[in-house]
């Protein structure tokens, strides 16, 4: 089977010096709903820029069903559509002219053009609104005319860059089961987002972006498993030379004054402390091991309370 | 490549659509700017000049007011279409799409074309309420009306390309394409300049245009048609290059 998408070291410097990606490798496979999370600043918006030839590249090598887009760019444009962050549409045009304009850019005669634009802004709860220009329309309805856009010559990769930012969460609800459809006919999404729960909610694997720097790439749900787990790190009164057994906790001996012990959030700690007690060791102090993840986690929430 | 047909001629509507859209932005004030000039420089102060080579002086003046009026439109749809679409990244509708970046230039290219076209028709038609049009040769007026309008509208975009703000978009034509076109001999012959002058207007390529329009309209011209063509097509080249590898290079609309 071929990869949907695949990214080898990928790399970015903008003009005044900017590092934006520092060598990023990614694969999304064909069928996959996939989620690329991370902070403001991570990167997202420069690596969708790249894949859909809005962004040069400084390095490295994009595949796009197969096609590398510096060897075969047009077979590599043909497969993706994109819905960016910011809106980009002629906001002086009426709505239907939108999709019909985008999907003749693709080669989409006329006639088809006509009658996909009509499906996607029905499936989209815009056709009311074919004739308004864009300008006029909602937040929200802007948002939907990129989707309905991006979908006019039927793309077998649809590039979703922070869809739902700024969308109320009814609305963002809606979108996301009209997005699930898209997926369950087969279209590849690949969508951009600091919301943990929107990649949960409707992403099977997903890769974190922070810095320019891929630092996770996995399926939801050991993504999940990782963020559901802790890592305490006791400090020992007497030293040990073998590491306790205590039922339900792994650990692992630091050095003999140290243990470290994995602990499931659910579980709590008591049950720990009468192992340890039970086992004669006695803890001087006891702290949370700092986790990567989990602080990004913590600042991409504060971002978006913010 | 019928795929790529399909989009050339959907880059060429929307153009089309723009400009015709804002009609009165874009095919009315040429026509009331030509009316003026015919009042007073063809039958007020025209009146009291002398024939030029042999033609009226409203007639001299006729071709180099319809060509000015065909290369600013060209110019000037180009310019603010394609700055236009960089302004609010619609241009990122072609950028992304699976179109080769000779063939989006020449969609925006026949786009300013088409405006020069419908102005210098309208402004013929105005022309003609005030002298007797000839056509001496039909075959150089439509040449050089075509090239000359490709050549402007190129210029239009690599202007564009550059622009970083509505006012890049208007310094070109004030303090460029307007000089030169004035000096390019629409209202005299240069041999009525001094022998320095004559040599000095030499170097200005819309002399040339405008000659080898008014030899197609009126049978006269100071320069040779034949080096006339020469460089309105060579200079035609060279911008088609530079705009193709300006769009290759996504300078000015590619990060
Ligand atoms: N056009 C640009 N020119 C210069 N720097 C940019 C540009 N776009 C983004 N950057 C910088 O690149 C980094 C990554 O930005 P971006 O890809 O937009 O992140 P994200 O989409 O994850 O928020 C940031 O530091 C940002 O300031
Ligand atoms: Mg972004």
């Amino acid at each position: 089977m071929t990869n949907a998408l695949e990214i080898s070291q990928l790399k970015k410097t903008y003009s005044h010096g900017v590092d934006a990606l520092k060598g990023i490798d990614l694969t999304v496979e064909e069928g996959d709903f996939f989620a690329l999370l991370g902070p403001n600043g991570a990167g997202k918006s420069t690596t969708i820029g790249i894949i859909t030839s809005l962004v040069n590249k400084s390095g490295g090598t994009v595949r796009v069903f197969g096609a590398d887009l510096d060897q075969q760019p047009m077979a590599a444009k043909r497969a993706i559509g994109l819905v960016p962050q910011e809106f980009n549409f002629n906001m002086f045009e009426p709505v239907e002219e939108v999709c019909i304009n985008q999907a003749g850019y693709y080669g989409v005669t006329p006639p088809v053009a006509r009658q996909r634009a009509e499906r996607y802004l029905r499936q989209l709860g815009l056709w009311e609104k074919r004739r308004t220009i864009a300008r006029a329309l909602s937040g929200g309805m802007k948002r939907r005319l990129m989707i309905a856009r991006a979908l006019v010559h039927e793309p077998c990769l649809l590039i979703l860059d922070e869809p739902t930012a700024g969308v109320d969460i009814e609305l963002r609800r809606s979108m996301w089961q009209f997005l699930r459809e898209v997926n369950s006919r087969g279209t590849t999404i690949i969508l951009t987002t600091h919301y943990l729960e929107e990649a949960e909610s409707l992403c099977r694997n997903i890769a974190i972006i922070d810095q320019g720097r891929i630092v996770e790439h996995s399926s939801m749900k050991e993504l999940l498993a990782k963020l559901h787990r802790e890592t305490l790190v006791l400090d020992l009164q007497s030293a040990l030379t073998t590491p306790p057994t205590l039922t339900g906790y792994p650990c692992r001996l630091v050095d003999p004054h140290t243990l470290e012990v994995e602990v499931e959030r659910q579980q709590g700690i008591n049950a720990l402390f009468s192992s340890l007690s039970q086992l004669g060791i006695e803890v001087t102090s006891l702290r949370n091991k700092s986790n990567r993840l989990e602080e990004l986690f913590l600042s991409m929430v504060k971002e978006v309370q913010e | 490549m019928g795929g790529q047909w399909i989009a050339f001629q959907t880059i060429v509507i929307k153009e089309i659509r723009r400009f015709m859209r804002i009609w009165v932005q874009t095919v009315v004030p040429p026509m009331v700017v030509t009316t003026l000039y015919f009042i007073i420089f063809g039958n007020l102060i025209g009146s009291q000049i002398a024939p030029v080579e042999g033609h009226s002086y409203m007639d001299y003046i006729a071709p180099g007011i319809i060509l000015m009026s065909i290369i600013n439109n060209a110019y000037a749809n180009v310019v603010s279409s394609f700055y236009g679409a960089k302004f609010q990244r619609y241009v990122e509708e072609l950028l992304i799409a699976p179109i080769s970046d000779w063939l989006i230039l020449t969609g925006i290219v026949v786009g300013g074309v088409a405006r020069g076209l419908v102005v210098g028709a309208a402004v013929t038609v105005v022309a003609m309420c005030f002298t007797d049009l000839q056509l001496h040769s039909p075959l150089v007026v439509i040449a050089v009306v075509l090239l000359t309008a490709i050549l402007f509208s190129l210029g239009g975009f690599i202007n564009a390309i550059y622009a970083k703000s509505f006012d890049d978009i208007s310094i070109i034509p004030t303090f460029i394409l307007t000089p030169l076109t004035y000096l390019g001999g629409i209202f005299y012959s240069i041999e009525m300049l001094p022998p320095f002058w004559q040599q000095v207007s030499l170097f200005n390529p819309i002399l040339y245009m405008i000659n080898a329009f008014r030899y197609g309209l009126l049978g006269v011209s100071d320069v040779s048609l034949a080096g006339a063509f020469a460089i309105i097509s060579a200079t035609i080249a060279l911008l088609f290059g530079i705009s193709v590898w300006l769009l290759h290079r996504g300078v000015g609309v590619r990060s």
